[in-house]
């Protein structure tokens, strides 16, 4: 009965909304993101038309890349200039500005639709909650865990396909032979410490990797099992090619598809390569969460919405933190993406195999995997994954040595 | 000198000289400031010494930096120098087609860096640049991966900065040659010296001036080598090509670690203060004390 309500609530509240902000006018929004590739532009499409459906004006405000954007959005911010809306990670990179008072609290929205009931997983709320305020809207969740495999690769060397990485490291040698590159690997930084991260939650679980990340428990750092995934992960290192460092990831996908490589390890963002190449999942590739334990990383995209002097603007702000989480828009806007909803009351009828795999995974709250961003500052991870892409790249920093280095890492207090 | 002579130049000069202590004084004062606390994403005023250099002075990755200014630095001055100079000379011999190869040569320097990186990048990469290449005509033998290797990389990003910068010194150089007389060419084919060594032992010391600006012009670029690493390598293999121009920018943007940067932006300025000032002392002080003896 709770739930029929909410579901209600988020039906008419919106509705309301919408025809409060109509006698109030008609509203402007700018929206800061980074969502430049085709598949993210029809996904951000989706929130613009729904935004001007209402009657209001959209000023799209695109910058390429993350890090570009975020700087922008904070420039602007602490300029005195601060856009309606702008896009951040699933993670601790606008804690900052909460804690700076800086961001405009969406309580009113949040309490009076119910967020609580209905975003799912619960983590989210985590996320975007503070002192017991909603300050960020999570749009969709996007997760690392996968290996990207091409099934002709297998069938010509007459492997199964690989479901752990052993299995992948045991047929690895054999594909070697064939003339094909086991493992396609971008060598840019984040997409060498996101595969590091995808190994280790497949070798050693994820509570393990919850105690270091999250407790900085240094017992369970040097209990052994992180020396082993480090060593798996060198051994997965030998079987790419020597063009990967700087290639995009892309570009890397591409390498799968094409059958010049058997396996890459990347987000399920990697999906819309191999749609827009009209490969069909589980036919022309596979997607398989390696590890005993299956689980979906909650990565992902939230929305905040600076402080403006402005009462007009605040309106907007909420008109459209209410929209964002709308079920209708939600199912549009994640079709479009290629990405979980956030909530479970939404139509993913269109999702593909891969997809379905996921939405089925994250149903169960054991499954769901926290990662490092989401406990840790920007500063943390990009120190910790430094060591990782140099451990990667120098065969002569020792295992020893990394261990050393990351628990000055872990203890560094950033 | 007293004070109202050249009154008028003074007051004009006025507004530069405000603008300049307030924005360039102003803002070295407020990086030193902030990187005394730990800021974070934004600035905060929370003071905790000289934390931040120490980490600093902890990192690999600053320490790799540093070693790679000086490597990029020297190899892209003599490069730039050495090749300039060649190619001046090689231009000066009166040959046909001369405003061809001049433009030929300082083509490059009117490329902005990043697609001077992003070309090498092409030709470097080992899959489908020379190398390849190389192997598709039959060579296998042929190996050329300095771009992915980690201790040759920083060598491919002075290539790259030496194909760029060298066409503009050369024409530095050029408009030096031309500037010799006549009559020191004549007496030195009297005197039946060689050459290649009037060029070296009495043309290049003429020449002065003109090495002199063109390692000011190049050195200026070699401490803020930015567009270019990251077009070509990003600072990769790992971070084998980092600078430190690069590390300020990354904890000022991705890392959102300010104290960091600010701590990492006053050390690189202090460096540059401890090489020009014994320069800067020469040419301002000593100079005129000897000019007015």
């Amino acid at each position: 009965m709770k739930k029929f309500f909410s579901i209600l609530l988020t039906i008419f509240v919106p509705l309301s909304f919408t025809n409060a902000s109509k006698a109030a006018g008609h509203m402007e929004a700018e929206v800061i993101h980074w969502w430049t590739s085709g598949g993210e532009q029809a996904a951000i499409s989706e929130f613009a038309k729904a935004w001007e459906e209402m009657g209001n004006t959209w000023i799209d405000t695109a910058i390429t890349g993350g890090d570009n954007a975020r700087g922008t959005t904070v420039n602007r911010i602490i300029g005195g200039n601060p856009p309606t809306a702008a896009q951040f990670n699933v993670s601790k990179q606008f804690v900052d500005l909460v804690e700076q008072g800086l961001l405009q609290s969406l309580e009113e929205v949040a309490s009076a639709e119910g967020w609580r009931d209905f975003i799912y997983p619960p983590e989210l709320i985590e996320t975007c909650e503070f002192e017991g305020e909603f300050y960020c809207v999570p749009v969709n969740i996007h997760s690392w865990q996968w290996m990207w495999i091409n099934n002709d690769v297998y069938k010509q060397v007459g492997l199964p396909v690989p479901q752990t990485f052993e299995e992948f490291l045991a047929g690895a040698p054999k594909i070697q032979e064939a003339g094909i590159i086991p493992l396609a690997l971008g060598g840019q930084g984040w997409q060498e410490s996101g595969m590091f991260d995808v190994v280790a939650s497949s070798i050693m679980g994820f509570p393990l990797m919850q105690s270091i990340y999250r407790d900085k428990d240094l017992d369970a750092f040097r209990d052994g099992r992180f020396e082993s995934v480090l060593n798996t992960y060198r051994e997965l290192n030998q079987f790419t090619d020597e063009g990967s460092p700087g290639r995009l990831w892309n570009d890397t996908t591409a390498m799968v598809i094409e059958g010049k490589a058997a396996m890459q390890v990347m987000g399920d963002w990697a999906r819309g390569e191999f749609a827009v190449a009209g490969q069909e999942a589980m036919v022309d590739y596979s997607c398989v969460i390696p590890g005993k334990e299956k689980y979906v990383a909650l990565g992902g995209d939230v929305f905040v919405f600076p402080k403006n002097d402005d009462p007009k603007v605040k309106d907007a702000q909420l008109a459209m933190a209410s929209m964002m989480v709308n079920p209708t828009v939600q199912a549009k806007f994640n079709n479009a993406k290629g990405s979980l909803p956030m909530r479970l009351d939404v139509d993913t009828s269109a999702a593909d195999a891969c997809m379905q795999m996921g939405l089925d995974l994250i149903q169960n709250p054991d499954a769901i995997m926290r990662e490092s961003d989401d406990w840790n500052t920007p500063a943390f991870t990009a120190a910790w994954g430094d060591i990782i892409s140099e451990f990667r790249n120098d065969p002569n920093y020792t295992v020893a040595q990394v261990m050393d280095d990351l628990e000055g890492v872990l203890t560094s207090g950033l | 000198m007293p004070f109202y002579r050249n009154i008028a130049a003074k007051i004009a000069l006025l507004p530069m000289i405000v603008i300049s202590l307030t924005v360039f004084v102003g803002c070295i004062i407020y990086s030193f400031v902030y990187s005394l606390t730990n800021s974070k994403l934004v600035p905060v005023m929370n003071y905790v010494g000289f934390d931040q250099y120490e980490r600093l002075f902890k990192q690999r990755k600053w320490d790799v930096a540093v070693e790679n200014i000086f490597i990029y630095g020297f190899v892209f001055t003599i490069g730039c120098l050495i090749i300039g100079f060649l190619l001046a000379v090689l231009i000066d011999q009166k040959i046909r087609g001369e405003s061809l190869f001049r433009t030929i040569f300082l083509y490059p320097y009117a490329m902005s860096f990043v697609v001077t990186g992003l070309v090498w990048k092409w030709v470097l990469n080992p899959t489908f640049g020379i190398e390849n290449s190389m192997h598709m005509w039959g060579m296998t033998w042929f190996e050329l991966d300095w771009l992915v290797n980690r201790d040759l990389a920083i060598y491919a990003v002075c290539i790259a900065a030496v194909w760029q910068g060298a066409g503009f010194v050369m024409v530095l150089m050029l408009a030096g040659l031309r500037g010799i007389d006549e009559d020191i060419w004549k007496s030195l084919s009297i005197e039946g010296v060689a050459k290649w060594k009037s060029y070296i032992f009495v043309i290049l010391p003429m020449l002065r001036p003109m090495v002199v600006t063109a390692i000011v012009l190049i050195a200026a670029g070699v401490v803020k080598v930015y567009d270019l690493i990251l077009a070509l390598t990003s600072g990769g293999p790992g971070y084998a090509t980092t600078t430190p121009a690069m590390y300020v920018m990354e904890n000022f943007f991705s890392r959102a670690n300010l104290g960091q940067a600010f701590a990492a932006s006053i050390i690189m300025f202090i460096s540059v203060v401890c090489i020009l000032a014994p320069w800067a002392f020469y040419e301002f002080y000593l100079r005129n004390k000897y000019a007015n003896n």
